[in-house]
């Protein structure tokens, strides 16, 4: 008896030896994993791992980097949080709540772009924001499509009190629209311009009238960049190389570009218009002058009592300032002791100078 | 002795039972143990403490935004839901079960076209079950009917086919009408076997429940489940998971020893997990 309970806790070490083990640790490496997920802004990340774009930056810096697409935008987050992956791509607003609220110190590596339209509400049969009062709003919960009904409704001097909200699979938006109980959903693209499509329902907000506040960023672990420099290095000197390929109009951009829309399901045309609801930064430049920006700590203040007050920042946060945020003039939002997210533009300066 | 033959102590019976448990929470400490050496913030695998103090916040403190007890409203609603699908389909399991399996007319037109919709993954049709039934609790339901239903009718009606033909021939000797043989024959010898039923189809009830709460819900045990994985918030949805076995397993002990109680018969001498 007792030796059979001695034997168990042995195997049971066993086996969760590798659940204790944590990847990502701090250390010089030469092998790297970054993840993503499908949205409008990230498809160039499944191009650089598919062209060999990133295979070329990583071997002038003698590592390896191996792009993996994750199916679940919010199962990648988890997988880079939990240690699986050194870097992911994800919105400013989830990066503070998942990984720096629990505790995985990150870092804003390139700053990609913001969403400019690609969020919005629908309403059916109705077509002013202020009309959304008493509604049901069926939409992903604690999502940035939650963050950006919190700001519309404030521009109508609503509160969430005026309404209900029902947590529905991004999934299954498209179908619950065909449904008479839904009203009002709140959604991102691609799924956002094939339900505005449908015959009675009207946009009446969407993110252009909240610009820059929902940004797209590959994040990385900061104690994994600060050990391996190379790392940042040849991410973003990937990353932008390209950038100045799809963003031109010669056969290669051309080329790049319709291998993202038929990686993201849908047409050369489909995903030009979907670029054109992203404020996409093509050069280092633009994206280090709005990392530097005076707006990005106002943001990133509204994001942060946004989830403090759903109660998403953990039962120990004791105020929206519990995780600290530092920008890149060294000024810090919340707890400066706890600083657990860090725009950091110094990677992407050195792609505007040139230096990579 | 053969080991096929030698069988434990009440005690040794309890302490084995109580091995896996034991050794899954150990192996459970160790690995968030480590993992909190490294990020004492770690989201994955957090201490059993936090976990309890979660459980303790979800079951006693009114939510900041709407003034619930989270964990009651989502239990209370979950078995709501639950109880009622489930309802659906043993009524339907009865009634269909016994028309299948008594009248060959109807068996010969239903028990083809059972067996291929029992086939269907509820899941995959689910855009059409929005479109019938709305988005509300109907449709909730109705995916734990489509879910369980269909094999509770079969296996109903396996059972009505199962009684020996000895007693019903008897019966039509004795003269007794077909609605006759139905209430004093089929029906008690199929009420326990309907427990047995009820109990294999709260499984797959509690998987439909679950997913039809994570699509759109606004309360539920699924629902919270799916919307605080948002922030990755291992320590409510592992307390979760402990409560929704636990709930499975009163369940299936309660419809177990209700069992025991009404059809004594119909246990005895067998070794019945």
């Amino acid at each position: 008896m007792l030796k059979s309970i001695a034997k168990a806790t042995l195997l049971a070490a066993a086996l969760s030896l590798p659940l204790s083990l944590t990847p990502a640790k701090a250390e010089v490496k030469t092998d790297f994993k970054v993840c993503w997920s499908i949205y409008v802004g990230w498809m160039p990340w499944g191009y650089l791992q598919d062209s060999g774009l990133m295979k070329k930056w990583a071997d002038k810096y003698g590592i390896s980097v191996e792009i993996v697409q994750i199916n679940d935008y919010v199962e990648s987050i988890n997988q880079y949080t939990a240690g699986e992956y050194d870097g992911c791509s994800m919105t400013n607003m989830d990066a503070l709540s998942i990984p720096a609220g629990g505790g995985v110190d990150t870092t804003a590596l390139i700053v990609g772009d913001y969403s400019n339209g690609n969020d919005g509400i629908i309403l059916k049969d109705k077509t002013e924001l202020a009309d959304i009062k008493g509604q049901t709003v069926n939409l992903v919960e604690l999502s940035v499509s939650h963050y950006l009904l919190a700001r519309a409704l404030d521009t109508v001097g609503l509160s969430e009190q005026d309404l209900t909200v029902v947590n529905t699979s991004d999934a299954d938006m498209i179908a619950a629209y065909q449904t008479d109980d839904v009203t009002a959903v709140v959604t991102w693209n691609p799924l956002l311009s094939e339900i505005e499509a449908q015959p009675n329902a009207t946009k009446v907000f969407d993110s252009a009238g909240i610009p820059g506040e929902i940004i797209d960023i590959m994040m990385v672990n900061t104690e994994t960049l600060a050990d391996n420099p190379d790392f940042g290095k040849a991410l973003t000197g990937a990353w932008y190389e390209l950038m100045a390929i799809m963003s031109s109009d010669s056969d290669e951009g051309v080329a790049a570009r319709t291998a993202m829309a038929e990686a993201s399901g849908t047409d050369l045309a489909g995903y030009d218009a979907q670029l054109a609801t992203t404020k996409m930064f093509f050069t280092p430049e633009d994206a280090v002058a709005f990392t530097k920006s005076a707006e990005m700590p106002k943001t990133m203040k509204f994001v942060a009592e946004f989830l403090f007050e759903k109660g998403i920042l953990g039962e120990g946060a004791p105020s929206p300032e519990f995780v600290g945020v530092s920008f890149p003039d060294g000024s810090v939002y919340g707890d400066a002791a706890n600083v657990k997210l860090k725009f950091d533009p110094s990677f992407m300066t050195m792609a505007a100078d040139g230096t990579l | 002795m053969r080991i096929i033959n030698r069988k434990p102590s009440r005690l040794t019976a309890l302490a084995l039972g109580l091995l896996p448990f034991a050794a899954t929470v150990i192996a459970y400490s160790v690995a968030s143990h480590y993992r909190r050496l490294d990020n004492p913030a770690d989201k994955l695998l957090p201490s059993l403490d936090s976990m309890a103090a979660a459980f303790w916040r979800m079951a006693t403190v009114p939510d900041r935004r709407s003034g619930d007890l989270l964990l009651w409203l989502d239990t209370f609603d979950s078995l709501w839901r639950l109880g009622t699908g489930m309802a659906v389909s043993t009524v339907l399991a009865l009634s269909l079960g016994i028309a299948i399996g008594f009248i060959p007319h109807v068996r010969s037109a239903l028990a083809p076209y059972l067996a291929t919709f029992s086939l269907i993954p509820p899941i995959t049709i689910l855009p059409i079950l929005f479109i019938t039934f709305g988005l509300g609790e109907l449709a909730k339901i109705a995916l734990i009917v489509i879910g369980t239903a269909p094999v509770m009718i079969r296996s109903m009606a396996q059972a009505v086919l199962d009684i020996p033909r000895e007693m019903i021939i008897k019966a039509e000797t004795l003269g007794a009408s077909v609605w006759q043989m139905v209430t004093r024959l089929v029906l008690p010898q199929l009420l326990p076997r309907l427990i047995t039923a009820l109990r294999l189809g709260l499984v797959p009830a509690w998987i439909f429940l679950i997913s039809a709460e994570a699509i759109a819900s606004t309360s539920g045990l699924g629902y919270r489940i799916f919307l605080v994985r948002r922030y990755l918030a291992m320590d409510v949805i592992l307390p979760y998971v402990v409560w929704i076995t636990l709930l499975g397993f009163l369940l299936d002990l309660l419809l177990l020893q209700a069992s025991r109680r009404l059809f004594r018969w119909a246990h005895q001498g067998v070794d019945a997990l």
